[in-house]
């Protein structure tokens, strides 16, 4: 069985992504913040992580990102946000250059059809 | 064609003549603007000549690199901060510095171009920088001819409306699929939980409303002798029902005569937001103590509470909009960030002071001074 690993600080948002990838035949370890998940990755590795963007600070999900691919380069990491380009951030995953540098897999809007999430996921995890 | 002066900082000779030939023939035009932008590159090596260079010629953008030989690029973006330069900032950073960057960016500069980069990369990150660096001296343009843009402002306010919207859709998609199965008890926390998003978003709703009212200036305030006791009084009636939740005691400590002359609403604006504030924050068995007493020259309220206390580093922007202190204490704990904001403007008006103490763990003391007349 594939291990996903889903980091929110959002109560409600974890507790749906849990539901949901246990439904879709995943285990899931859900934790509620950057500190947790990285004492958790010290000694665990998932198939895929998803990642709330902005949890102690701003940009927690990238950091986390980042030090999840140092470690384990091959899992595949989606980086969740309800940001939108509005809010003047200008960390946007859309080109391949900042991909490179952010180094997670998949930027994905929060609110977004919940299929086009599990399609995603699912895709990363073949590959 | 309108010129930008650039100045790039950095000890590396082939970085600085790598920048120069990338920009030298480069053009950016937009369609809002009538001209197009070219650039005029300069180069020094050091942190020291840069800021020489800040007084003899001011740089429009500022291409630095953080590792330099002796003050490091952090210290001069703060130099830039500290001395209000109108000066955009690009850092320029390994691979392995991305924390740095990060940290850069929350202290004022505006994007980082990661190292090794290709001229197109350069291109497209001065591209980006000459628009923001445009469009902010327009709004401040702006905003010197006395239209206020509030961009920025509602671009939080959505994104803080759209976070429980998810949350609050994602229940409804769960339930409509019956994703937890036939059990209909299976959904009773989900539709709780969905219910306390409603009830955070109408908060959010409603202290926004409270706060454009006070900040159009247009807010209808009618100033007469008010019992103070009596609102505090009030104030922890209606707040009671959170009191007995979260298990905390509040007390009201009045002394003498407390007939001030104030507007009825802002003051139990202020008062709700802080005592709400000191039960919200607390510790089951926890306690609230509110003060009030007059002197002949000023009405003070003081709020103690027995809480989680505020962080030190944190305490000086709680007054902002939309500022909330996360950690692992306050993550449960529902809120708009914009309570004591609006406290803050409501005493702004009274040439009123609010003063913070604030030990983690042990609680937090949030007194109010007003003058009376
Ligand atoms: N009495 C208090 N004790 C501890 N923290 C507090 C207290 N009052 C305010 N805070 C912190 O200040 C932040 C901003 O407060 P406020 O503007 O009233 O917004 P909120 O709606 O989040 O309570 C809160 O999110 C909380 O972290």
């Amino acid at each position: 069985m594939k291990h996903i690993l889903i980091v929110d600080d959002d109560a409600d948002c974890l507790f749906q992504l849990k539901l949901q990838m246990s439904n879709l035949g995943y285990s899931v370890t859900a934790l509620e913040s950057q500190f947790l998940a990285e004492e958790w990755l010290e000694d665990s590795e998932p198939d895929l992580a998803i990642i709330d963007l902005m949890m102690e600070t701003e940009d927690s999900g990238f950091i986390l990102s980042r030090g999840l691919k140092n470690k384990y380069p091959d899992v595949p990491v989606v980086i969740l946000t309800a940001v939108t380009p509005e809010t003047g951030l200008s960390f946007d995953l859309q080109t391949s250059d900042s991909q490179q540098w952010i180094n997670a897999d998949q930027y994905i809007e929060k609110g977004l059809h919940q299929e086009t999430l599990f399609a995603r996921i699912e895709q990363l995890l073949k590959l | 064609m309108v010129q930008l002066k650039v100045l790039v900082v950095d000890d590396e000779p082939g970085i600085r003549s790598g920048i120069s030939r990338a920009l030298e023939r480069f053009v950016v035009g937009y369609p809002f603007m009538d001209e197009d932008i070219a650039y005029a590159v300069t180069e020094v090596n050091s942190g020291e000549e840069a800021i020489e260079m800040f007084k003899v010629d001011k740089p429009d953008i500022v291409l630095l690199d953080n590792k330099l030989p002796g003050m490091d690029g952090i210290e001069v973006l703060q130099y830039i901060n500290n001395h209000q330069l109108d000066i955009e900032v690009m850092m320029i950073t390994s691979f392995a510095s991305l924390e740095l960057a990060v940290k850069a960016t929350n202290i004022g500069a505006y994007d980082f171009v990661p190292k090794p980069f290709t001229p197109r990369e350069l291109r497209s990150s001065i591209e980006n920088i000459t628009k923001h660096l445009f469009l902010k001296r327009m709004t401040r343009k702006m905003n010197r001819e006395g239209r206020q843009i509030r961009f920025q402002f509602l671009s939080i306010l959505s994104h803080e409306l759209k976070t429980p919207l998810n949350a609050v859709e994602g229940y409804l998609n769960i339930i409509k699929e019956r994703q937890a199965g036939e059990n209909l008890e299976n959904y009773d926390d989900m539709v709780n939980n969905a219910m306390q998003r409603i009830k955070g978003m109408r908060k959010l709703i409603m202290d926004f409303l409270d706060l454009t009212q006070i900040e159009s200036g247009k807010k209808a305030r009618e100033v007469r002798p008010l019992d103070m006791a009596q609102i505090a009084n009030n104030s922890i009636d209606s707040l009671s029902p959170l009191a007995i939740q979260m298990e905390v005691k509040v007390e009201l400590h009045c002394s003498g005569d407390l007939i001030v002359p104030f507007d009825q609403d802002d003051i139990e604006i202020i008062l709700n937001n802080l005592i709400s504030n000191a039960i919200k924050y607390n510790k089951p068995g926890g306690k609230v103590i509110c003060r009030l007493e007059k002197s002949p020259d000023s009405f003070d309220i003081l709020i103690r509470d027995t809480g989680i206390g505020i962080p030190e580093d944190d305490q000086e922007k709680l007054f902002q909009e939309f500022v909330r202190i996360k950690n692992a204490n306050t993550r449960h704990i529902a809120g708009s960030g914009l309570g004591l904001s609006i406290v803050k403007k409501i005493l702004d008006y009274y040439d009123g002071q609010i003063k913070l103490q604030s030990e983690e763990n042990i609680g937090s003391t949030f007194s109010i001074s007003l003058p009376v007349q």
